[in-house]
């Protein structure tokens, strides 16, 4: 029984990154219907600048908390920054030409953003400090809970608690249900539809690096393939909680988290994989709109 | 007219005489030099293993010849680019063959090596690879002319099992792979090895999948199993997150790690950091504190300005010691050779060196290396007894 919670628990720290990152993914599949192939890379440049900038705090001298915090701050911003880029570069100025070229653009930026830090760093993995401090209040259940797990699990419900509110009841977010729904519409009614879908970009993006630097202090090392092989798996717990749904990316990503930990603790941790896919095709044979999404008919 | 005539005249005169010249120098290179070739890849993204070799061998024949050479004659090399590829490798041994060599260094890639040896082997032909770790080219025990001055992958093995049942006394060992072939590979010889052994048995044998977060799910598991070392087959940068995930808090899994050559890398102390500190891992013997190594790699650099390569100075050892048996042979027959090389000790930049029965080389190979904390804090691997 102890065994099982211990695996539940693992398989929920788990879960939590890979829905921290599954969240990018749904906001932008959610707003304009394009999976965004460069999320992925987005979070790996900004684990490099938190990379650099905690180096540099460090030097300078700072305290432990002000370190954590400071980097996240740059990663956000340099995150951020990025996202727009890549909005504004490979996206916009197909904004009205068939999906499939934007899915292509994307997979061209991903590529892109890959090769260029290859070409900066190398391929040789880079060691990331832990920047996430020790508490205190966690040391009478460590056993069960790491205090990196311990932060990215509250980091993933916060951001999804306040990315709902967001989308609930403010302006923008508002906005940004328009636009999903229908942009012509939307801009008819006088939405700056590019200012919305540029405004999404740059939320999933800062996502992305905050689970840069969590994710980052919890592997503890970093080179310029992190973002394929993690964004892989949040995209398929965004696909299984049903993409575009911003509850569906966390439930997907704790489900995808949870099985993975029960295969390799009880049955193997190299068929672990197999299990959580299986699972991934089981439900999209029953509900191919993914947990939670909603079955949408295309009008022809 | 008459000009160019003699023009002509002369022009062929010349021509002659220098075809004699040439003939003159041929034949009289011919009775004087004995012939080694050297054959491995000098093209093709495996060139940066092969051009080093090749030009360790061609020091080394510098250097004997500089010495008086072998029989009262020069050494004399053939180099020859197989590409690592098994069918160019018998072209280059057919066209090797032809010169007449006595024997031949190479080739380097374990492939190419296997589908030359029974060419050579009709050929009366001693082969020494200083690359090749197939463990069966040499155990198969089907070709007797062929030595090697690098250890094959099975000696890792051995030397680990041997570490974990008679050092560590470990009685219950779990083993994880990357599931890459070097990493399954070793895991899979380690793990042969150890269920050989009356006292230690594997309790559990299981793969990971390079690139996650974290290994506590796999590692909860090696922990309810109550074992007293983990073997982990793959490269440092898997070993430094499942080290550090084992010393985590939420595992406290204090049981030694043990690898092989890939985890050997600074890098993983780099990251681990004193979590690595006691990580046990197997790496060819260091041989820069030998002073015949200092002194070929000094002379290496300042040749070809470059640092040598991984298998410069086994090539450098396989050349010595094919000078030194024809030298002691008295003659550069086969079978005199070979049984020379059998016989003898050679001193070379590797340490001091002999043949098995099967052409193993003995005296240079892996040794166990371990993390230890210095007096900074940081740690290094230092070669354990």
């Amino acid at each position: 029984m102890n065994y099982l919670l211990e695996l539940t628990i693992t398989g929920i720290s788990r879960g939590s990154i890979y829905a921290l990152l599954a969240l990018g993914y749904t906001m932008v599949y959610g707003i304009i219907g394009m999976i965004n192939f460069a999320h992925g890379e987005i979070y790996m440049l900004s684990a490099f600048v938190a990379l650099v900038s905690a180096s540099i705090l460090q030097i300078l001298g700072f305290g432990k908390l002000f370190i954590f915090i400071g980097t996240l701050l740059i990663a956000i911003t340099y995150g951020c920054a990025y996202g727009l880029t890549v909005e504004r570069m490979a996206y916009k100025p197909l904004r009205n030409s068939p999906r499939l070229t934007c899915l292509i653009s994307a997979i061209g930026m991903s590529i892109f953003l890959q090769n260029y830090v290859l070409l900066g760093y190398g391929s040789e993995i880079q060691p990331f400090p832990a920047l996430i401090p020790e508490f205190a209040f966690l040391e009478p259940v460590s056993t069960y809970l790491l205090n990196t797990d311990f932060v990215i699990i509250v980091a993933t419900l916060l951001a999804t608690g306040l990315l709902l509110l967001f989308t609930r009841y403010s302006k923008m977010g508002m906005a940004m249900r328009a636009v999903s729904q229908d942009q012509t519409m939307a801009m008819l009614l006088g939405i700056d539809i590019n200012r919305i879908i540029a405004a999404t970009f740059v939320i999933g993006s800062g996502l992305a690096a905050i689970a840069a630097v969590l994710i980052g202090s919890h592997m503890r090392q970093i080179n310029y393939f992190i973002g394929f092989t993690v964004g892989i798996k949040a995209f398929t717990a965004a696909v299984l909680g049903g993409i575009g749904n911003i509850t569906g990316a966390v439930v997907g990503g704790y489900i995808l988290g949870i099985v993975e930990s029960y295969a390799a603790g009880y049955i193997s941790s190299s068929y672990k994989d197999v299990f959580a896919f299986s699972l991934l095709v089981l439900i999209l044979i029953f509900r191919p709109a993914g947990l939670l999404g909603v079955q949408t008919t295309e009008k022809v | 007219m008459s000009g160019n005539l003699l023009m002509r005249l002369s022009c062929c005169i010349s021509y002659c005489l220098f075809m004699l010249l040439a003939l003159d120098t041929s034949s009289n290179a011919f009775a004087k030099t004995i012939k080694i070739g050297v054959i491995g890849p000098l093209s093709g993204d495996l060139a940066t293993y092969g051009i080093p070799t090749k030009n360790g061998t061609e020091l080394a024949v510098k250097n004997i010849n500089k010495a008086g050479g072998v029989l009262n004659s020069k050494l004399e090399l053939f180099s020859l680019d197989d590409v690592c590829e098994p069918n160019t490798a018998v072209t280059t041994a057919n066209k090797i063959i032809g010169e007449g060599v006595v024997g031949v260094i190479g080739h380097l890639c374990s492939g190419a090596t296997r589908a030359v040896l029974d060419i050579y082997k009709q050929a009366n032909i001693v082969v020494i690879s200083p690359a090749s770790t197939n463990p069966d080219l040499s155990l198969d025990g089907k070709s007797p002319n062929f030595f090697r001055t690098i250890a094959h992958d099975a000696a890792q093995a051995n030397l680990q099992v041997d570490y974990i049942s008679n050092k560590l006394k470990a009685k219950n060992v779990a083993i994880l792979h990357d599931h890459g072939t070097y990493g399954e590979g070793l895991a899979k010889l380690v793990k042969e090895g150890l269920e050989k052994q009356k006292n230690t048995k594997v309790s559990l044998y299981d793969g990971i999948k390079p690139g996650q977060s974290d290994y506590i799910g796999i590692l909860k598991k090696i922990k309810n199993k109550n074992v007293d070392a983990v073997v982990f087959g793959g490269y440092h940068p898997e070993a430094a997150k499942l080290v550090m995930n084992a010393r985590s808090k939420t595992l406290r899994l204090q049981v030694p790690f043990i690898s092989g050559d890939g985890v050997r890398d600074n890098k993983l102390i780099e990251i681990a950091g004193k979590d690595s500190n006691g990580y046990l891992a197997s790496a060819p013997v260091d041989t820069s504190s030998n002073s015949m190594s200092q002194k070929i790699s000094k002379q290496y650099e300042e040749t070809y300005k470059e640092k040598p390569g991984t298998f410069t100075l086994a090539a450098y050892a396989a050349v010595v010691a094919l000078a030194e048996a024809v030298k002691s042979a008295k003659s550069t027959e086969f079978s005199k050779v070979k049984e020379q090389l059998h016989k003898q000790n050679f001193a070379t930049p590797i340490g001091s060196i002999s043949f098995d029965t099967k052409g193993d080389v003995i005296g240079s190979g892996f040794t166990m290396y371990k993390v230890e904390a210095g007096s900074n804090g940081k740690g290094k691997f230092v070669s354990v007894k």
